[in-house]
């Protein structure tokens, strides 16, 4: 038969008030150092800021959707710091406000509905804002305007393939040379998407945009460029052995040097050549193996 | 069993059946069927399963330390982070959350003598062992491991793309830890229902065992769609079914959404017993009630229901899903985590904090979540998403979140161990684990933010000669490096302290049931019981006239019964 322990106090450090002004001071300083960071941070010219705002490691990109994503990572952004500043700050004041002094047992207070209350109801108001302005550029980025310019991106394991249909030329490109996808400027631009084997992520950061290509499904989006410029793209979703050197290049050029690069680029006989290499599947697009991450 | 007589408040008794026999030894521990015994077994696999996966993630974060490494070849590399996810998230921390402590301390927590099926938990065990055994036996097979990502994304995951046995061993693996779940959601569910000691209401269990029903419900709703879909993977596999390939008329995001279906519930299925075991220490460590003790309920009701329909935020990208449907409800998830967030602070408030480690630890995962919980409300969002999709931001998104995770459970290691061994961990070394871990933890995630939001794509074993993401990459890796130390920390501990430290029946002066009996607890865990007239019993019997109070009562005014004599 065992005896229930009535409860022992846990050994506390000795209670000199010195002592504890000391650790407090310390305390302190050290939470100073970070708030210092900050406000330092928020002064220096060094820091990227857009309307104001610090960009927070992201960047407004090059299209005009990439924008509106920018604008609401930076809103997202204020709302989270805020948040999580506060609940940071209330954490850290409740564990040293209240640390343990003494062998009291506080008061056992259990419910206070209306504290409750409050704490449910402001998520939601914020869940609520959070997605309003999620919907508007949302709406703004799936819509599909009028376009000019069509082009159909296919992956392959592990490569791109851009085709400009109706202009006989087609840019593929494997893990020892990345292709590059030449687009015109301001212009609204039809991307169609498939896949020929396994699913793949067509990723390019500048566009602050993603999406798989997926096998047997065609998916379709628009861009609009504002920016001249070359861009990293990669392919995001674990395609297997060469994911890691699966990229490709966006290149955004004027409308005039892309009428003359697809000019000087159209090979009929090669675009129905590598039209039917994509219904083959990959049979006849064997990728080279790179040099580096020998298999 | 033991019985409750009312007054006087504790009942003694000093039955023979109370004396365990059979066999000793390792044979006990093959052939037990006593809960505490399976889950110290549960115990000891998972933090092996721990240290497996960490020692994969150490390789990784070593090849990622510079860029173009050849430290591992590409196919070792998509081998080990394969296998790094699904040991931690399969095999460790699934395991470890609802088979180790809650097969210890549920039945105690409510008064019970074991689990309603002893013997289905002792198949859930080996079902879990070898099913840990068969998929890390991947590794010795020709071709290696499973290579196709944790989430095993078909038609990668088809015998076309990914021939070989490793990947079969993980299907097979998987197949067998996912029965385990089951039998332990079925068990759990049948033992707090049935098996709770008089006066054990609904409304007086912990939050630790009611956030285990919700995860049991959850297993129970969630782990049979995995468990259909890895047969229905295995038959494409090798039946010659196109459930899951475009060329027989499959659909490949199928796949998907079975997976996402079990995913995501999954992730709370991890996540509520955590959230569960830093409730019962916040709670203790603070010498007062759970605040909003219902309220705390409630929510978890309300993460459990929706996280059955918000699996399709991980697939905004794939362009197939209704996008503001399953925005709004992952974003909804955030009102009840945070209304759980404010009242572990309340429950804080006005308190006595005690720092001890498995109080560190809980304080460490406040932060570590609040962080994973903001970052994981971006990704709500489709455009924030499309933008961060499959890129470092989201694997520290995660991560932040799992270690959180990691942290409560230590938490909880520290809080329950001396209750399961007799023994207390050296609270020095714990909290120089704890630091390493914390700061580990931070040190490791913040740079991979920035990583995604400047472009490097998660999965990739190689990246491209980029100053900027070489030094991120570097001070993640030293994250990493203290993480390990941490862990090493944690292993040491229990080595030095072994059978050191007697801890006594309640160490802590504990709220709950677990701290009036043994420690280690009897065979049938109960010699006697005390009055069961809230969820705090054992606290009631130490400290008559400290009852929890309504705001605005006084605690004295609502409690009239004198101080028990011993």
């Amino acid at each position: 038969m065992s005896k229930v322990s009535r409860v022992e106090p846990p050994a506390l450090p000795p209670q000199g008030v010195s002592v504890r002004t000391r650790r407090w001071r310390r305390v302190r300083r050290l939470a100073a150092l970070p708030i210092a960071a900050l406000v330092l941070a928020g002064c220096n010219d060094h820091v990227p800021t857009k309307d104001g705002i610090p960009t927070f490691g992201a960047q407004p990109g090059a299209t005009t959707s990439s924008h509106s994503v920018f604008d609401l990572w930076q809103g997202f952004t204020v709302g989270a710091l805020i948040v999580g500043f506060l609940t940071t700050f209330l954490i850290v004041w409740a564990v040293v406000r209240y640390r343990r002094k003494g062998d009291n047992i506080p008061k056992q207070s259990q419910y206070h509905l209306p504290l409750e209350f409050t704490y449910t109801i402001i998520p939601v108001l914020i869940v609520l804002g959070l997605f309003a302005a999620t919907l508007v550029v949302e709406n703004k980025e799936v819509a599909n305007p009028k376009t000019a310019v069509t082009i159909d991106v296919n992956a392959f394991q592990w490569g791109w393939k851009f085709t400009y249909p109706g202009q006989n030329v087609v840019v593929v490109g494997q893990t020892t040379q990345d292709p590059e996808m030449v687009m015109p400027v301001n212009e609204n631009v039809h991307i169609n998407l498939t896949s020929s084997d396994v699913i793949h992520g067509f990723y390019i950061h500048a566009f602050n945009f993603s999406r798989y290509a997926l096998p047997g499904v065609l998916n379709q989006f628009t861009f609009r460029a504002v920016n001249l410029g070359t861009y990293d793209g990669q392919c995001t979703q674990l395609c297997g052995l060469y994911h890691s050197l699966m990229w490709f290049r966006v290149k955004v050029v004027s409308d005039s040097d892309y009428s003359a690069w697809l000019k000087s680029n159209a090979n009929s006989a090669a675009a129905t050549a590598a039209a039917k290499a994509t219904n083959q599947q990959t049979s006849s697009i064997v990728p080279t193996k790179p040099t580096i991450g020998n298999s | 069993m033991t019985d409750v007589l009312d007054p006087p408040a504790v009942v003694e008794h000093h039955d023979e059946h109370h004396e365990e026999h059979g066999p000793t030894g390792i044979l006990k521990w093959l052939t037990s069927t006593d809960h505490k015994v399976i889950g110290m077994s549960y115990t000891v696999t998972s933090v092996v399963m721990l240290i497996i996966g960490g020692s994969f993630a150490e390789i990784i974060r070593a090849q990622l330390s510079t860029p173009n490494n050849s430290l591992v070849s590409l196919a070792q590399y998509n081998e080990l982070f394969t296998m790094h996810g699904s040991v931690m998230i399969y095999l460790f921390m699934g395991p470890f959350a609802f088979g180790a402590l809650a097969n210890i301390i549920v039945p105690i927590q409510i008064g019970a003598p074991d689990m309603a099926f002893p013997r289905l938990n002792a198949l859930s065990y080996w079902l879990y062992l070898t099913g840990s055994i068969t998929m890390l036996s991947g590794f010795f097979v020709a071709g290696g491991a499973a290579n196709f990502g944790w989430v095993a994304y078909a038609p990668l995951s088809n015998s076309v793309n990914t021939p070989g046995a490793g990947a079969d061993l993980w299907i097979g693996g998987l197949l067998l830890t996912g029965f385990s779940a089951i039998f332990t959601g079925v068990n759990l569910t049948a033992t707090i229902f049935y098996l709770r000691a008089p006066g054990m209401t609904m409304f007086r269990m912990p939050i630790f065992t009611w956030n285990l029903l919700i995860t049991a419900i959850l297993i129970l709703l969630a782990f049979p769609v995995l468990t259909a879909g890895l047969i229905m993977l295995y038959c494409d596999r090798h039946f010659g079914t196109h459930i899951f390939s475009v060329a027989g008329g499959g659909v490949p995001v199928l796949w998907q959404n079975i997976f996402w279906f079990w995913g995501h519930p999954e992730v709370y299925i991890l996540a509520l017993p955590v959230f569960g075991m830093v409730t019962e220490i916040i709670a203790v460590f603070s010498r007062k009630p759970v605040f909003g003790y219902k309220g705390m309920i409630f929510a978890t009701i309300t993460i459990g229901a929706l996280s059955l329909g918000v699996w399709a935020h991980h697939m905004f990208t794939t362009g197939t899903v209704l996008l503001p449907f399953f925005s709004i409800m992952s974003l909804l998830i955030a009102v009840p985590t945070g209304i759980k967030m404010f009242n572990w602070i309340v429950t804080m408030w006005r308190g006595e904090v005690w720092f001890s480690t498995a109080m560190l630890m809980a304080l460490g995962f406040l932060f570590t979540f609040l962080v994973g919980g903001i970052t994981g409300i971006y990704l709500a969002s489709p455009p924030l998403d499309f933008f961060t999709h499959d890129t470092y931001f989201v694997v520290a998104h995660f991560h932040s979140v799992v270690m959180a995770l990691l942290m409560g459970a230590m938490g909880a290691l520290y809080y329950w161990g001396p209750k399961i061994t007799g023994y207390l961990l050296n609270e020095r070394i714990g909290k120089a684990q704890f630091w390493f871990l914390f700061l580990g933890t931070q040190v490791f995630t913040f740079p991979m933010y920035i990583l995604g939001l400047w472009g490097m794509p998660r999965r990739v074993g190689i990246y491209p000669n980029h100053p900027s993401w070489q030094d991120l990459n570097d001070v993640a890796t030293v994250g990493a490096i203290m993480i390990g130390i941490s862990s090493a920390l944690f292993l040491i501990n229990i080595v030095y302290s072994w059978k050191k430290y007697p801890a006594g029946d309640n160490p802590w002066d504990g709220h709950t049931l677990e701290w009036f009996t043994t420690s280690p607890p009897p065979h049938h865990n109960f010699y006697r019981l005390p009055q069961i007239r809230s969820e705090r019993p054992t606290w009631d019997y130490n400290h008559p006239g400290h009852s929890a109070a309504a705001h605005g009562h006084a605690a004295e005014a609502l409690i009239e019964r004198e101080p028990t004599p011993q």
